[in-house]
């Protein structure tokens, strides 16, 4: 019987090691799994690779891990919003990587690692500061940049229910990076809203296959 | 001298007023997500946001109930009109870089006569980039309309002859709408027509606050 629930968010993220490379979802404040970021938090691995949208806003998702100085380096579209008080500081003293890599280009990176293709030539950048020192290429006249796939060792996600297979669906605009990550990561743990049985799910409406999905945990509900 | 400008959402209905009826518009971060509240009288404009949102309607007004989790590229709560739906990161940038977008609303530090358009990058080395959808828009939209103030806070042009801060696009900005007047940018000519000028506004008085020469 496959069932990839797990009892507890400490357990679901206890066997990450120091130099992890981690995908988050979310964008902005919707479709964040805070509450495996805070189990990361507590287990403490260092030296982390953050791979995000954004860097987190206040106390609360990626900006704790930067508060509680677990990662060495963040691959990011859009690192300074509203709040991202942690990385904003960070950077200012120099104490952090920033790999900065347009929105598109980061999640289609993402779909290369996951579809098991080697890279792929975009428009996007072509000419700008974020192509130097890639390879370029002219397609039916026009200038493109030669991107490579992006993998990681985990995904944290966050989505409204799973069945027992990890199915998942999402709750309104909180779908963002999450179904993209979870195909590009060694091991994808996602939080949920709820847990149903096997069947339940409108198979129509299932966004990420359980296919790509290895742990979930139910969310504690406030 | 002081000139009269005209407030964001006054700015927003202005563009909004340009937008042909049937168009799929991304609306970028910053003062353009609030075109959003603008669709003109007996036409159907669907907003798209990059975090995976077609049919993007109004703000919800305060105390309306709302759902946390449905926000708009600036991460302020949206509401989704009727018709609209959801979709993932990758599909939103597949939507935008394969030339599915009939146009793309974004803000800009600086444009120029040539309609390069600088907009993530500054030139203080502690202030950190933030690119997010714009190289992608800039390629990808079939027209680009820039939103922004006429000026910096510190009353530096932001319509230039060329940008002296990093590219998010080259060539790509058509038209630029700020609080003073509209523009078209003639890429081929490295020239921004003044469209429009808003009242109290006089050329001289536009081009003196212009860091490129205006065709009248």
């Amino acid at each position: 019987m496959i069932d990839k629930f797990w009892p507890d968010m400490g357990a679901a993220v206890a066997d990450m090691p120091d130099g992890a490379s981690v995908m988050i979802g979310g964008f902005g404040s919707s479709g964040i799994p805070l509450a495996l970021i805070d189990a990361v938090c507590a287990a403490g691995p260092r030296h982390l690779t953050v791979i995000s949208n954004n860097t987190g806003s206040g106390e609360t998702g990626v900006s704790a891990l930067l508060r509680e100085g677990l990662v060495d380096k963040v691959v990011c579209s859009y690192p300074r919003s509203r709040g991202s008080v942690w990385f904003e500081r960070l950077y200012q003293q120099n104490a952090i990587e920033l790999e900065l890599v347009p929105q598109g280009t980061l999640a289609e990176r993402m779909r290369a690692a996951g579809a098991g293709l080697g890279g792929f030539f975009t428009p996007t950048g072509y000419g700008t500061a974020l192509a130097d020192g890639k390879e370029t290429r002219m397609i039916d006249g026009r200038g493109h940049v030669l991107e490579a796939p992006l993998a990681a060792d985990y995904a944290l996600l966050s989505a409204y229910k799973a069945d027992p297979w990890g199915n998942l669906v999402y709750n309104t605009a909180a779908r963002n990076f999450n179904p993209v990550m979870a195909t590009a990561a060694g091991c994808a743990v996602v939080e949920v809203g709820a847990r149903v049985a096997l069947g339940e799910l409108n198979p129509e409406a299932v966004a990420s296959p359980g296919i790509f999905i290895d742990r979930v945990v139910v969310r504690e509900q406030p | 001298m002081s000139l009269p400008r005209l407030t964001t959402h006054e700015m927003a209905a202005r563009l909004a007023a340009d937008i042909t009826d049937g168009a799929y518009v991304n609306l970028g971060i910053g003062m353009p997500v609030t075109v959003a509240n603008h669709v003109p009288a007996g036409r159907q404009v669907i907003y798209h946001s990059e975090n995976g949102i077609l049919g993007v309607g109004r703000s919800p007004e305060p105390g309306e109930d709302h759902d946390p989790d449905l926000i708009n590229a600036a991460k302020d709560p949206v509401t989704l009109i009727e018709g609209g739906c959801y979709f993932d990161t990758a599909e939103s940038f597949a939507m935008m870089r394969g030339g599915h977008l009939d146009l793309a609303v974004l803000g800009a530090f600086q444009v120029s006569a040539t309609g390069d358009l600088a907009n993530w990058a500054t030139h203080d080395a502690t202030y950190p980039p933030a690119v997010g959808g714009a190289m992608d828009l800039a390629v990808g939209a079939k027209t680009v309309y820039v939103l922004m103030r006429h000026t910096a806070k510190d009353g530096t042009p932001k319509l230039v002859e060329a940008c002296d801060l990093p590219l998010t696009g080259a060539a790509c900005v058509s038209r630029v709408y700020t609080d003073l007047g509209v523009f078209e940018i003639d890429r081929d000519n490295a020239a921004a027509k003044v469209i429009e000028r808003f009242d109290g506004v006089s050329f001289d008085a536009l081009q003196a606050v212009t860091g490129l020469t205006l065709v009248e």
